[in-house]
This record gives C-alpha cells, structure tokens and sequence, in this order.
C-alpha cells in the first residue's frame, strides 16, 4: 500500500543517524523550555530559526517540530509535580495531577500523562500520514480563488479560537496582513511602506516580530509578576498505574486522542484548545463528576493525550495546504522558507524524503520521549529551582544573537527592540498577539491569489461566491461569526478560552 | 445623549491603537496606484484593508462607549522594566561591532539584569560571566556563526 510505501521513505530519512540526533536535541530542548516556565515553545523557535541556516532542510524541520511537541511533555512535568503549567497547555493538567501529586500519586500521573502522550502520538502520526495524500490531493484543485476563500477561514477560525473579544481578533489579523505589505509589491516592484529604509525592501521579517513580541516583551510582563515559587519537591515512587487506573484512563486517552486529532486540524486549534476541550468533555462524561479537581485519573489521561495529538496534526494544515494553523506553525513557515521549500501542496511531491521523514521522526521522537521523560522526572525538577532573575538574561542573549544572525545585521536587532515596545502594548491592551503573526504570514499569500483571481474573473468579486468550493469556504467562516455573534455562545467562548 | 462616556477604557484604547493604524497605512497607501479591480495596482489592497481596520476600530471604539459595556481601566504600566529591557537590546545592538560580542553581551546581561527587582551585582556578574562563556562556545566554536568577538580596534 502507498501509506506503507510511503512511511517506510519517511523511516528510512527519520532513522539516519544525524537526523535521529537533531529530534533527539530538539524532544531535549522542548522538554527543557515545556519545564522553564516563561519560556515558550514559540521563542524557543524563533531563537533556533537563524541557526538552522547551517543544518539540512530535513535535520531542521525535525529538530523545530521536536521542541514543539517535546514542550507538551515538559509541561505536563511541572504541571503534576509542582502545580505550574510550563505551558498553556498543560494548564488544565494542573487541575487533577497536581492533586494526585500530592496524595503520593505524583509517578502514577507522571506516567499517566506520558503513557497518554505517547499513544496520542502514534495515532496522530498516522492519522498525518493517512490524511496528507487526499488533502494534497484537493489541494492541488484550488486555483486562487479557493485559496483566498481557505486562508480567509483559517484567519476567521484562528480570530475565534483567540481569547478575548472576537472583534479585537480579527483586528490583529488584519493588521498583521498592512504589516506584511510592507517591502518590495511582487506585481509591480515598487516599494510600499518602506520610506526609503533598504533593510525594509524584503518586507518585515517575522522573527524579530515574534521575537519582540513573545520573548522580551513577555519578559517585562513576567518580570512584573514576581511571584515566588514553593516547591513542594517529593519522592517519586512507583510509576505503575493499578488495574484500575488503567481501566479508567483507557477510555479518556481514546476520547482526548480523537478530539485532539481533529481539533489540531482546525484552524487556530493545536495543543491549547484540545487540552481545554477534553477536559471538559471528561468531566461531562464521567460518571463522578465529583472526583475532577480532586485527583481523577481521567483528567490527567485526557487532556494529556489530546494535547499531544493536536500538536502534532496541527502540522497537516501546514503541510498539504500550505495554511499554518497557529502561530508556531507560522514560524515553520519561516523555518521552511530558509530552506527555499514553500509549504503547500508541492511540499509531498517535490521534497517526498522531507514530508515523510518529518512525520516519521515525530513518531520516533515521541518514543524518545517517554524514555527521556520518566526517568528524568527529577532532573527537571531541579531546573525549576533555577531563579528567574538568572534565566530571563540568558533568553535574552539568545534572543539577540538569534535576531543578529538572521541577516549578520544590527537592523533586525533594533527591529525586535522596537517590537518589544508595541509587545507590551498589547499585553497592556490584552490584545492577542497570535492572530497578528497569522496575518502577518498569511498576509503576502492572501493578496496574491486575491489579486489573480480577479484578474481571472476580470474584477469580478462576486466569483468567489459563485465557485462552489470558494463559496463553501466562506460560508463556513460566515457561520463561525454568525455563530460566535449569538449570545449564549459567546458566553461559553469566554467560559472555555479563559485561562 | 446619555451614556456616551468612555466606560470600558481598555477596549477604546485598543480600538483607538487599530484607527491609527489604519489611517497611517490608508494615507502611506494613497502614494501608490490603486489600479482597477480588474488590475489591480500596488494601491489597491492596502486601501482595501485599511478600510476595514478603521471600520473594526470604530466597532470597538463605540463597544467600549455603549451603555451596556462593562467598566474596565486600563492596567497599570511598567516603565522601568520596559526601558531596561528594551534599553539593553538597543545598547546591544549598538555595541555589538565596536565593542565585540563579549562588550556587548556583558552590557547587555548586565542591563537588563536591572529590570528584576531581585538584581544583585554579584549574581548578575556570575551569570554574565557562565552566559558570556556559554555562548562563546556554542555560536562562535560550535556552530562557526559570523559574529565579531572582540572589540574592532583590536583586528
């Protein structure tokens, strides 16, 4: 069969020695910064991005896509053990596993969460290598029209799936998609909102962006906070869960697994949102209800699993459509175009070793994982008792030789700096900064196809509603606003994006 | 007309922020051609989207002005954090080539060390000191990145 074919090239490029190594580097490092509260999988790729100029396109997909689900494991750790969230999501994983933690059921949940990660990654590999073929399949029958229509609802969908007023979503996003006219305009060659700067004719690179926003201004938000950490360190004994643990967890791992898979395909989904959205669904279905906050094994099982699969095929958006789905597959984006490869549908076909070998090295790298995971607990413990005040300069050394390395210039230095500045604007603002990198990604791609299809149509907008794939497209994000615009769901919106 | 008073401040900022935005970039935009929609100029699609900035910042302007909204203030700033971190960025940026990675590196830890209100001079020095090394090691003898070490008037 061609899915069996096909695994087996993606095996075959996972397995070489300096490729295992670079998943292995990058499942370590994730899990490190899924423990280093305040340090996100997102800085930890812009800071990688300009240093793997040096490395293979292949090595440094998997390397990159390691750390993001390697985050999922780390954040999980602390989450048990010492009631923190290293990441957004395992923010719900606090909630029961830091209760088990402390009725001496810390190895049980710990193993709970990596035996539920590990299945959910399996089943999310597979689920990437089934689908891939027909979505690229479809995708190769999009003209520009369709495309438009699509990355319009994976704005639309992201702007919805943001926390905070919806509005001020799609606001970011269209801002983000002025920012990224800014450079050279492809049709024409002129320059627009460049005033003369030639370090502005290629555009506004996004690394010193992201890096403003989610490294150094996230810093003066986290400095701000200070607030100190007890760490109720214990012993780790028996890892094993009882007969009856698993015949519990068995059923919520299946359920996190599935809602994770198809929640990461979504726009604007991934790991956050498949964490929530188990979790409650586990206590709805639960027959003690009771139990959730209390220690129920379910809770860890669930959302543990579902955030695992939702990384993972987060990437299938990326990967056949060429659309990311959040905005650490934005940064992907980026990390693929160092390397000349443009996500999209030609990604299978043109570079077959690369897509495959990716989604087979998140298998292997999962497995690393739960080798790397359990026996380290303690270990990663410790880290936690780094102090702030030492960590946030070495982010910030790495931040700024990542963002001079881009170019070998002190431009993109002071582009970050300035970035830090509109950063802590928005976090004052509460304004979401995810949605204005999606815009600011998707910006270029958006007016491109905007433009060709109506130079096809010959200035006629109303082709977008009248080719039934475009006109589907649109409708779906028509009903997403519609729907978000109804009263009572809105109010459970705000109720589920809350953290 | 009752009630036309700022209530949520945070929300009417926002939507002031968006406005700006959109007429910074709608008047920049009115340089460029626009073509027709047939053929389309450079113009035409930051107009486009101008427009629709300023219409979503009116949305939220006037949201933040209804009588129904909720009271939200604005949220207290940080200035010196701000300035220090975003100070020793700049600083490093400007120093990198006349003082060499280690100058810069070592102003750059030791400044915005200062944003934290924990800061010691001998725990920022050591850090500074294990950091400086750390990254010698890493960027410039393992992975060979072109990066000036030491000040130029030494080369």
């Amino acid at each position: 069969m061609d899915l069996f074919h096909n695994l087996a090239i993606g095996f075959a490029t996972a397995a070489q020695p300096a490729n295992l190594l670079y998943a292995f580097f990058g499942c370590l490092l994730g899990t490190l910064i899924g423990v280093l509260p305040g340090l996100g999988p997102l800085a930890t790729i812009a800071m990688l991005l300009p240093i793997t100029y040096a490395l293979q396109p292949d090595a440094a997909l998997i390397m990159l896509a390691g750390i993001y689900y390697g985050a999922q494991y780390g954040g999980s750790t602390t989450a048990i053990v010492v009631n923190l969230p290293g990441e957004s999501s395992s923010v719900v994983t606090t909630i029961d596993g830091y209760q088990m933690a402390k009725q001496g059921r810390a190895g049980v949940a710990l193993s709970t969460a990596a035996i539920g990660s590990f299945f959910a990654g399996c089943v999310a590999t597979l689920a990437l290598a089934a689908l891939a073929g027909p979505l690229t399949a479809t995708a190769l029958l999009f003209g520009p029209k369709e495309f438009f229509a699509l990355m319009i609802l994976g704005l639309i969908l992201a702007s919805v799936l943001s926390s905070g007023p919806f509005i001020e979503g799609i606001g970011m996003v269209v801002l983000g998609m002025l920012l990224s006219l800014v450079g050279t305009d492809l049709n024409s060659g002129s320059q627009r909102f460049a005033f003369g700067i030639p370090q502005l004719f290629d555009g506004l690179d996004f690394v010193p962006l992201a890096m403003g926003i989610f490294g150094f201004a996230e810093i003066v938000k986290n400095l701000e906070q200070d607030d100190k950490l007890s760490l109720v360190t214990q012993k780790i004994t028996n890892l094993f869960p009882t007969r009856d643990d698993f015949r519990r967890m068995v059923p919520a791992m299946l359920r996190g697994t599935t809602l994770g898979t198809l929640l990461g395909v979504l726009p604007g989904g991934g790991a956050v949102l498949s964490s929530f959205a188990s979790y409650t669904l586990e206590k709805k279905l639960s027959r003690h209800p009771e139990q959730f906050g209390k220690g129920a094994i379910e809770g860890v099982a669930g959302p543990e699993s579902a955030n695992n699969a939702g990384a993972q095929t987060s990437f299938i958006p990326l990967l056949t459509l060429g659309v990311p789905s959040n905005v650490v597959m934005a940064l992907m984006v980026g990390a693929m175009n160092i390397h000349n490869i443009h996500p999209g549908p030609e990604v299978m076909t043109k570079n077959p070793t690369l897509f495959w070998g990716l989604i087979a090295s998140m298998w292997v790298g999962n497995l690393m994982l739960l080798i790397l995971n359990l026996p380290l607990v303690g270990l990663w413990v410790k880290l936690l008792t780094i102090p702030y005040r030492y960590l946030f300069p070495a982010i910030m050394v790495f931040c700024s030789i990542g963002v001079y390395s881009i170019n070998s210039g002190t431009f993109e230095v002071y582009e970050a700096a300035v970035f830090c500045v509109f950063g802590y604007i928005l976090i004052k603002l509460q304004l979401p900064a995810a949605p204005l990198l999606l815009g600011l990604v998707l910006g270029p791609a958006i007016e491109e196809n905007f433009r060709r299809a109506m130079v096809l149509s010959r200035g006629d907008a109303t082709v977008l509603l009248t080719s039934p794939i475009s006109a589907s497209l649109l409708a779906a994000a028509a009903i997403a606003i519609i729907l978000i615009m109804l009263p009572t769901i809105r109010a459970r919106r705000e109720e589920a994006l809350q953290e | 007309m009752k009630g036309l008073a700022i209530r949520n401040h945070r929300a009417f900022a926002s939507g002031a922020l968006f406005l700006a935005f959109a007429i910074f970039f709608f008047v920049t935009a009115l340089q460029y051609p626009a073509g027709t929609a047939a053929k389309m100029g450079p113009g035409y699609f930051p107009r486009l989207l101008a427009i629709v900035l300023a219409a979503i910042g009116l949305v939220v302007i006037l949201g933040a002005m209804k009588p129904a909204a909720g009271r939200e203030a604005l949220r207290a700033w940080d200035l010196n954090g701000l300035a220090w971190i975003t100070g020793s960025v700049i600083l490093f940026g400007a120093l990198l080539f006349p003082l060499g990675l280690v100058g810069a590196l070592f102003v750059l830890i030791m400044v915005s060390s200062r944003a934290s209100h924990e800061f010691t001079w001998i725990g920022a020095l050591t850090n500074a000191a294990v950091l400086i090394v750390l990254c010698l090691a890493v960027f410039v003898y393992g992975l060979g990145l072109p990066l000036p070490v030491w000040p130029s008037l030494l080369n």
